[in-house]
């Protein structure tokens, strides 16, 4: 998989310059998707003093499947108020592809300013059974896999080549539970060892309890901004020095599923390797909702065990689908604009056992980690 | 600056009540290989895809595009997916326009589809949701009452609608792909059709079918070098807009969101006066009074005057000064996914030349348009002949 042909034109800095999440949590249930995402959109907003009207566009990602009605973000984009009428966009995606759009339209220099955000109300939903209707509808779907069992079959072809054990899983969900606990907004976080967890039944072998994420509600918002106007708003936003992605065919009978060459060729992609394949960055937050999923993840960026992997804790303290992905790019950014990291990549990933990936490099200088840029 | 981008390929599916002779992938795959094939193109040579659809209830299938993506050659590649209610075919194309015009891509192909008679597309828009009035009777009761005050309005007479679905139909006689071919349409024929929806008629209402539309955009290098038998379409303007489903200072015969998008995408066109500078447009009519209601809002005619304009035969191919929709517009074709992009994809065509029989002559400047929602959702692009 090599990178299709990008970027002819120069990279217009543009940067994350302002971020909102709700606390994930098991159950909203006394707030709709609207009421969760209206108090994030006004704190994303105050958090540097603007308004709606200072946005050059908006864009979201979220399912129907998950609300269990069409066109539900059109009732979302009520916590907007798109009055006086503005340029919008949504995809049927994760958020972090309604990220990639907008910052796509910012490349183009007409405007400077855009909004991003997503909402994933996974708790009023059997995940089975949905999840199970993103498969090939002729072939897959009328067998109602569900994604755990897909997810284990994934797990169980790793294990195959040998590059990873039951334990290796245990040690990802135990480190990701325990860093979730200096996560004010984690969903689950505990303090276990390895060992402790290895003692879960199975749920789908070779996946234990630990290996999977939990369900959750959350929301997230996202504004970015470009050059000087990024600036202005922000003493120290955090850069995108590259962005992108690739799909992988649907049959998993056509995959390695103990790989990911799609986030190998995104992350070539959006700039992450210097020239002797390394990644230089201080943060990694990899949208790897079962705990093997890092594992592969890992490899395919060739990450140096230097890197802080997941210190959000990730997908399995926190998995509000169509949120997740888009909260990665939160989580770096936040620890570019909190200066605890210079450098970060984030991931997000859509589909079963890893389809279709997204990365995206944040950096607090816009020439990059490296000086080179996307 | 953002990069010059044009249209080098078309396709679209046959359109129809039932597609059974094809998947979801083979309907989608007909209308992207037409596409290639237009454009001189291979599946190898595009660098990314971009598909949309209305939602994912209308099939059944939750974010279809993953299955799809081997269907449509993107493996290895970018693919995104758009959903913007009925005016995703047309923001799916801007959404793909802008992969060109922000330098990020050279070729890029984008698809949009429905395939309703896998689902049904009124059990679907009916969910009933807590705290809100349940819909029931699908889009046609909800536009209703907006085509009754638009009526009162105007003081429009009440066969105004009849003469957009007789036209409508008429030219969709002329037009291969649409899934309507009433050879017989006449005046009594519609009026004499079941009131639906008062004031909406069966037929002056679009039928539901399954189809799909795709286009092969690209830069301003590829273009230049296209072995394309046609010449491309290139983008003067493209722009979208969306506004809140209701609150009381809407006004949701004639909205806000619609006028600003059309001024955004003719100031971008450099068009002053639309009825003299656009040659054709092929507009999202799916009851038949939108033609007039969107003449007004497209600054084709005056506040209460759209009306007469359809009335005079202005918007008809045989013989009018702005044929609208010669297609046959969504009353002819409505795989409601698609419908947006084919309005954007039929004007391409009349700027390129290859619309058959439907063809207008000496067309250098032509409008898309695409509507969704509660009329709230607009996107619109402006083709021309020359390089802007």
């Amino acid at each position: 998989m090599s990178p299709a042909a990008t970027a002819r034109a120069a990279v217009r800095p543009v940067g994350v310059v302002s971020v909102a999440q709700t606390k994930s949590v098991r159950r909203e249930d006394h707030r709709n998707e609207v009421e969760m995402l209206m108090p994030i959109v006004t704190e994303v907003f105050a958090n540097i003093g603007v308004t709606k009207l200072d946005m050059g566009f908006v864009c979201s990602g979220s399912t129907d499947y998950l609300v269990g009605a069409p066109f539900s973000f059109v009732m979302a984009l009520d916590a907007v108020g798109v009055w006086p009428p503005m340029r919008e966009s949504h995809v049927e995606m994760d958020g972090a592809w309604a990220l990639y759009e907008a910052w796509t339209l910012l490349q183009e220099g007409e405007i400077d300013t855009a909004l991003v955000y997503s909402f994933g109300r996974s708790s009023p939903s059997q995940l089975d059974r949905i999840l199970a209707l993103q498969l090939d509808p002729y072939y897959m779907a009328p067998m109602w896999p569900d994604p755990v069992a897909l997810a284990a079959l994934q797990a169980q072809a790793l294990i195959d080549t040998g590059k990873a054990t039951e334990k290796d899983f245990a040690v990802v969900a135990a480190r990701s539970r325990r860093d979730a606990l200096g996560n004010p907004n984690a969903q689950v976080a505990k303090d276990q060892s390895p060992d402790e967890l290895l003692r879960d039944d199975y749920v789908v072998a070779p996946l234990r309890r630990h290996a999977l994420p939990p369900i959750t509600d959350g929301v997230v918002a996202v504004v970015l901004a470009a050059e000087d106007r990024a600036r202005d708003l922000c003493d120290r936003p955090a850069w995108i020095t590259g962005i992108d992605h690739r799909i992988e065919a649907h049959a998993l009978g056509a995959r390695d599923l103990a790989q990911s060459p799609s986030t190998r060729a995104a992350a070539q992609g959006a700039g992450v390797f210097d020239a002797s394949d390394a990644v230089h960055v201080d943060v990694a937050e990899l949208h790897a909702p079962f705990a093997h999923q890092e594992l592969i993840l890992r490899e395919a960026l060739g990450l140096a065990d230097s890197v802080a992997v997941n210190p959000s804790g990730g997908a399995l303290a926190a998995n509000a689908l169509m949120v997740a992905g888009l909260l990665r790019i939160v989580e770096a950014a936040t620890r570019i604009m909190d200066g605890s990291a210079g450098s970060a990549i984030a991931h997000a990933t859509s589909g079963p056992c890893l389809q279709q990936n997204l990365v995206c490099a944040l950096a607090a200088e816009p020439s990059g980690p490296t000086g080179k840029g996307a | 600056m953002a990069e010059r981008c044009a249209v080098i390929g078309v396709g679209q599916t046959k359109h129809a009540a039932k597609r059974e002779d094809v998947s979801i992938a083979g309907l989608v795959r007909e209308a992207a290989g037409r596409a290639l094939e237009d454009a001189g193109l291979d599946w190898a040579d595009i660098d990314a895809v971009v598909i949309g659809k209305a939602p994912d209830m209308f099939e059944g299938v939750m974010m279809p595009e993953l299955y799809l993506a081997s269907a449509l050659g993107a493996v290895g590649k970018p693919m995104l997916r758009v959903h913007t209610a009925g005016s995703v075919g047309g923001s799916t194309a801007i959404v793909a326009a802008h992969l060109v015009a922000s330098g990020r891509h050279e070729r890029v192909l984008t698809v949009a589809f429905e395939k309703q008679s896998d689902s049904d597309a009124m059990w679907a828009l009916s969910v009933p949701q807590p705290f809100s009035a349940p819909l029931l009777a699908g889009a046609g009761g909800f536009f209703a009452p907006i085509i009754r005050a638009y009526m009162r309005r105007s003081g429009a007479p009440d066969h105004i609608g009849i003469l957009v679905a007789v036209k409508d139909r008429l030219q969709a006689l002329k037009n291969p792909y649409a899934h309507l071919h009433i050879e017989d349409i006449s005046f009594d024929m519609v009026k004499d059709s079941i009131m639906l929806w008062d004031p909406v008629r069966y037929l002056e209402t679009c039928p539901s079918s399954d189809g799909a539309a795709a286009m092969v955009l690209v830069s301003e290098r590829v273009a230049e070098s296209s072995t394309s038998s046609r010449p491309p379409a290139w983008i003067h303007g493209m722009a979208m807009r969306s506004e809140p489903t209701m609150f009381a200072g809407r006004d949701q015969v004639n909205p806000q969101a619609g006028l600003d998008c059309a001024a955004d995408v003719y100031h971008q066109a450099g068009i002053t006066e639309p009825r003299r500078q656009i040659d054709v447009a092929e507009v999202y009519v799916p009851f038949s009074w939108f033609e007039p209601m969107w003449l007004e809002n497209l600054g084709f005619a005056d506040q209460g005057d759209g009306w007469k304009l359809t009335e005079s035969g202005a918007t008809a191919l045989d013989g009018g000064d702005i044929p609208w929709n010669c297609s046959g517009g969504v009353l002819s074709s409505n795989p409601i996914g698609a419908s947006g992009m084919l309005r954007f994809l039929e004007v391409a065509m009349q700027v390129r030349g290859q619309a058959g029989e439907h063809q207008v002559e000496n067309v250098r400047t032509a409008l898309g348009h695409a509507y969704g929602g509660g009329s709230q959702f607009f996107a619109m692009w402006v083709l021309g002949a020359d390089k802007p």
